[in-house]
């Protein structure tokens, strides 16, 4: 195996950007999961779409225009949620279908010349090239360090808001900052998955780990192993049955999680 | 309201002419009151009276129309919410929680342990609690850090009466052992701690505010609670039959 990945360095990069990206996804997910903001990632990962035209348009990287478009939506989002004049699921359902359908839209009459609408759905990780590793690096070290920074301040404000602004939390700010991470973490994940399947891998492997863990940061460290083996599993049966990388990903974490159950429930009874 | 530089420093936090309109409907007027180094004041009032909203302006969680709030520099705030709802999906232990983002020293947490009796049940995660045991892990993690001032939102709300007996006797344990100001809600009119050295009445506006008047001597009290129980509560006896015009506004 080590041979065969030795002399393709496009499987390298593949499975660097994948490890990387469960790293990324397990921590960030755990966050997900705690808040029960799962809609609002697969919201903004739709929205994510519009990205790619608008990247063309400005003469910018498709990654660069689904960065702007995620970082725009999670302010909007943010300040529909703080109105509270629509429930989040129906803003969340406005923003998200809206902003996929003009992607769609603008992406099929603009004719962007080798823009691949399948790969962006459901990922391609063998594309991956060392540009799209790079920005998967400092995304990736920007999301886990303010996760670490912040980490109990979110902890607190998603057990009690009220006692994280008793003890000045600014949780106005970290509520935005939540959001800018998803967004951040979708738009350097859609070459892996896809922007359909981008939650999938957000919350299966937090969910999985939840009934292993005892602690916030035990169920995080058990998110990310089980999203490296859903990644290698998955990226294994990308490359021998010839399947696209995000569905193969995104089965692999489903699996382990139907796994956990029989395994969880024979610990608990120990 | 001019105040003097002395009273300026005793004060931790103050409201002036507060008022709180939501929706249309007035929740809070004309409300002004300081709370003092070492005040210990429960609020009582019928339901719909503003009393949850009026502590909550006074931590700083609400937004209001009119007036204003200020906290003494570097106030350090301790805070129990009325209820706490933790969710199975976040696995963390009673300990965890009561540490996280606090800065102690081990003899503080200790004696913190110590006096909330939690030490039974720290390793246990904090959705498995009772409703008694939630509620002394908040207070705990209230006082940790030596707060300045401990606000109470209904913190008895809860529990039975013995069991809002045993809150109330713990709460004024920690009043006389710590350079602490206290400020509470009570949902319940007539149950007031004896601790308490001020009653603010409220239904919207400030009614009256004064010292509580012991029961001790109640017969009726002392023989529904004990004799124990009676020395340590008072019933404040207020008519709330009186009519809110203007005049009330003392």
């Amino acid at each position: 195996m080590s041979d065969f990945l030795g002399a393709e360095p496009f499987l390298i990069r593949a499975f660097t950007a994948g490890l990387a990206v469960a790293i990324i996804a397990g921590s960030l997910g755990c966050f997900i999961v705690w808040r029960k903001a799962a809609y609002f990632g697969d919201a903004l990962s739709h929205a994510a779409l519009l990205g790619a035209p608008l990247g063309f348009l400005l003469g910018l990287d498709y990654n660069y225009g689904m960065l702007a478009i995620c970082v725009l939506f999670a302010c909007a989002l943010a300040y529909i949620q703080k109105k509270r004049l629509l429930s989040n699921d129906t803003a969340l359902g406005i923003l998200a279908h809206s902003a996929l359908s003009f992607g769609l839209l603008a992406i099929s009459l603009l004719q962007i010349p080798n823009f691949d609408l399948h790969a962006y759905l459901f990922g391609d990780i063998l594309t991956v090239d060392y540009k799209d590793l790079y920005i998967i690096g400092i995304g990736g070290a920007f999301i886990l360090s303010i996760l670490y920074i912040f980490g109990e301040d979110l902890i607190l404000m998603i057990v009690n808001e009220d006692l994280a602004k008793a003890e000045g939390v600014k949780t106005d700010a970290l509520h935005l900052l939540i959001a800018l991470l998803t967004g951040v973490a979708i738009a350097i994940s859609v070459r892996i998955v896809g922007v359909l399947l981008i939650t999938a891998l957000l919350i299966i492997p937090a969910a999985t780990a939840r009934s292993f863990s005892g602690s916030p940061l035990g169920m995080a460290l058990n998110a990310i192993l089980f999203g490296i083996s859903a990644v290698i599993f998955g990226m294994l049966a990308s490359l021998y049955l010839d399947t696209p990388s995000g569905p193969s990903i995104v089965a692999a974490a489903s699996i382990l999680f139907a796994l956990s159950f029989p395994v969880s429930a024979l610990s608990a009874h120990k | 309201m001019p105040s003097s530089v002395e009273a300026s420093l005793m004060t931790l936090v103050r409201a002036e002419n507060l008022g709180v309109v939501r929706d249309g409907n007035v929740i809070l007027e004309n409300i002004s009151l300081d709370v003092r180094k070492r005040a210990f004041t429960t609020v009582i009032g019928p339901n719909g009276a503003g009393k949850s909203f009026l502590i909550r302006c006074l931590c700083g969680f609400e937004t209001y129309q009119s007036g204003k709030v200020t906290h003494a520099k570097n106030l350090r705030l301790g805070y129990m919410p009325q209820r706490l709802a933790p969710e199975k999906t976040l696995p963390i232990t009673a300990e965890s929680f009561i540490r996280l983002r606090k800065k102690f020293s081990k003899a503080e947490y200790d004696s913190v342990i110590e006096k909330t009796e939690v030490g039974g049940f720290l390793t246990r995660p904090l959705y498995a609690l009772s409703g008694g045991e939630l509620q002394r892990v908040l207070l705990a993690r209230a006082i940790l850090g030596e707060p300045d001032l401990l606000i109470l939102d209904e913190p008895a709300q809860n529990l039975d009466v013995t069991g809002q007996l045993k809150f109330y006797a713990l709460l004024e344990e920690i009043y006389r052992e710590r350079d602490i100001a206290i400020v509470m809600v009570s949902h319940d009119l007539h149950l007031v701690s004896a601790g308490a050295k001020e009653v603010i009445c409220l239904y919207k506006h400030i009614c009256c505010q004064g010292a509580p008047h012991s029961v001790a001597d109640d017969p009726k009290f002392i023989a529904l609670f004990g004799e124990k129980a009676a020395r340590m509560t008072a019933i404040y006896r207020h008519n709330h039959d009186h009519a809110h015009d203007e005049s009330c506004n003392h």
